[in-house]
């Protein structure tokens, strides 16, 4: 039996120890794990509540990530409780097997400190690795601060273990800026948490030896398409467990989660939509900017970024009021306009209010994101509102030294 | 808002006492962040650490601040670093040297219209004395009491304590007489 680990009311707890202690809380069966900056915290910490007798689950050393994921699949298809944690170079190893974990239904939690992707080599926090992971099948939820790192992760057992979702879970958070960062963080006791996660139900468990099943199976055009459609019908209807898991937690402790978080859009003319802990930034620009300028600005982010809340997306942005919306995307876009753009530009084409779109770049390789910045970004959009047309190059650089750079215009013939 | 940026090389525990600051105001019920700005540091590298101190959940996560304290933890840096960057006009100093003020200040330009908001104390004499290794990083934190008042001597310690419980007794005992010394001495 593991021992219980006294914790204070209030703890002061960077976001890899929130993670850390929420794995340790949920009694995982089986952790492999290599550990890799910034979230070498998570490994290293589980390995000493396992060492110190906390847990009473198996921590797998390995020689990869890809041995890492490897690992995880195994054991979860064996029929036990996984998770792991990566960044990175690390995840970017791992995608093969990402998609292994996905196609055969296998609920793993794996807590992602999103961290840039060489070269140039860089350990700091963009979300490259996030959007590296947007069609793998997972389930992708995103903390924006150390409470909500441990939080999610704790939500996280219980979407994917859900016996109408049985799909792997990411919790992203932000390398540094939220694992490195301690906040106050309030955790739940051991046993409160553990029977908010509940027991481990196994489906299809490879050691039920009264009940044979294949894993891993081949399949060609005979039935590829009909297996990834159910598993992508799967992640669509996972929709109403995670707002299902989220309104349990909040009745359990009364902090609130959503799919879609609006901040301030009642009657805002312009706003922004961001992900990760830039989000809580931009919530304060929009709170100054509102009290110094009168400018109604407002905040938008999918929380959950797989599956992707086309659907409240679009709610949250038909706002009456709203005419211009930018789309800040933290990841090199590789000769496109940025991902987060595209996808909320798409929900939006369907609105009435039909705001008019922009997509900043910025943020790439840990580039701090100022308040200012975000001030910047909203004054922008006010520019086109009052203008009645974007008055700027429609992807643009934020941030960026030397001279500006940006893409596309604006067909005005 | 209270925002203190410290000045340290990788290695001297600002990191530490950073965390340490915010567990102890954590537990009177404010809202706090410590965190640092660091990656592929190595030991002895300048490096910065930072708190923010509010009775709001603070949810600015910008990196860069505009500090009401600077702490400066190795006394090399009061010469190297920029200590006086996004400073506001009543940022208070709080410098580890073996100068006097006068002495120290004469000697660095950028304090020079600031006399009245620099303090200086030998927290590297301090915890060689009571530590018995160059520590810096909790002596300060008692001479930040004396200059902030943000809370007594005894409150202080008595909290520093639990935040170090996972230390030997002896080093805990060190700790404290080190954070006393330097609340006493701080000019």
């Amino acid at each position: 039996m593991a021992k219980e680990f006294d914790l204070n009311e209030v703890e002061v707890w960077d976001g890899n120890y929130a993670a850390s202690q929420a794995l340790r809380q949920a009694q995982i069966d089986v952790v492999a794990a290599y550990p890799i900056t910034p979230s070498t915290p998570i490994v290293e910490g589980y390995g000493s509540y396992v060492a110190n007798g906390y847990v009473d689950g198996e921590f797998v050393m390995v020689e990869s990530e890809h041995g890492a994921m490897s690992g995880c699949v195994g054991a979860a298809a064996s029929g036990g409780r996984v998770a792991t944690a990566t960044s990175s170079q690390g995840f970017a190893l791992m995608v093969e097997v990402l998609y292994q974990a996905s196609g055969m239904r296998l609920p793993i939690v794996l807590t992602v400190v999103n961290r840039a992707l060489a070269s140039p080599l860089n350990v700091r926090g963009d979300h490259s690795d996030m959007y590296l992971g947007r069609d793998s099948g997972w389930i992708q939820i995103d903390a924006f601060n150390p409470q909500e790192a441990y939080d999610l992760t704790l939500c996280a057992f219980r979407m994917g273990e859900h016996l109408d979702v049985r799909l792997p879970v990411m919790v992203h958070q932000d390398g540094f800026t939220t694992s490195h960062k301690a906040q106050n963080v309030t955790p739940l006791k051991d046993e409160v948490a553990y029977a908010f996660v509940g027991d481990y139900v196994p489906v299809n468990d490879m050691l039920d030896f009264s009940r044979p099943v294949t894993h891993g199976a081949q399949t060609e055009e005979d039935w590829h398409y009909e297996h990834k459609a159910k598993q992508h019908k799967a992640l669509m209807d996972s929709r109403t467990v995670i707002d299902e898991v989220f309104a349990d937690f909040k009745a359990l402790t009364g902090r609130e989660y959503k799919r879609v978080e609006s901040y301030l859009m009642d009657d805002a003319e312009v706003a922004i939509v961001v992900l990760g802990s830039s989000v809580e930034t931009a919530v304060l620009a929009a709170k100054q900017l509102r009290e110094e300028e009168g400018i109604k600005a407002g905040v938008v982010s999918p929380r959950c970024f797989r599956p992707f809340p086309y659907d409240l997306v679009r709610d949250a942005l038909d706002i009456p009021t709203l005419k211009a919306v930018s789309c800040l995307d933290k990841s090199a876009p590789g000769g496109a306009m940025g991902a987060l753009f595209n996808e909320v530009s798409a929900a939006v084409y369907t609105t009435k209010a039909r705001p008019m779109m922009t997509n900043y770049i910025y943020g790439l390789g840990g580039r701090d994101f100022a308040v200012d910045e975000a001030k910047r970004i909203f004054k922008e959009q006010k520019a086109h509102a009052d203008a009645g047309h974007i008055t700027t190059d429609i992807q643009q650089f934020s941030g960026l030294r030397g001279p500006k750079l940006g893409f596309f215009q604006t067909r005005r013939d | 808002m209270v925002e203190i940026r410290w000045h340290s090389r990788a290695g001297q525990g600002a990191v530490t006492g950073a965390k340490g600051l915010g567990s102890v105001v954590a537990t009177t019920g404010k809202q706090v962040q410590a965190y640092a700005l660091y990656g592929s540091a190595k030991r002895g590298a300048a490096m910065n650490a930072y708190n923010r101190i509010d009775d709001e959940p603070i949810t600015n996560q910008e990196t860069k601040m505009f500090p009401d304290y600077v702490f400066v933890i190795d006394p090399a840096l009061a010469f190297t670093d920029d200590i006086t960057k996004n400073d506001k006009p009543d940022t208070q100093y709080i410098i580890t040297t073996h100068f006097s003020k006068d002495e120290l200040i004469a000697q660095i330009p950028a304090l020079q219209d600031k006399a009245d908001r620099v303090h200086v104390v030998d927290c590297m004499q301090i915890s060689l004395d009571t530590i018995g290794r160059a520590m810096p990083n909790t002596p300060i934190l008692g001479a930040f009491m004396k200059v902030s008042k943000m809370y007594d001597l005894d409150f202080f310690l008595e909290n520093m304590k639990k935040v170090l419980s996972k230390f030997p007794q002896k080093i805990i005992d060190a700790n404290m007489e080190a954070i006393t010394r330097a609340y006493n001495e701080v000019k």
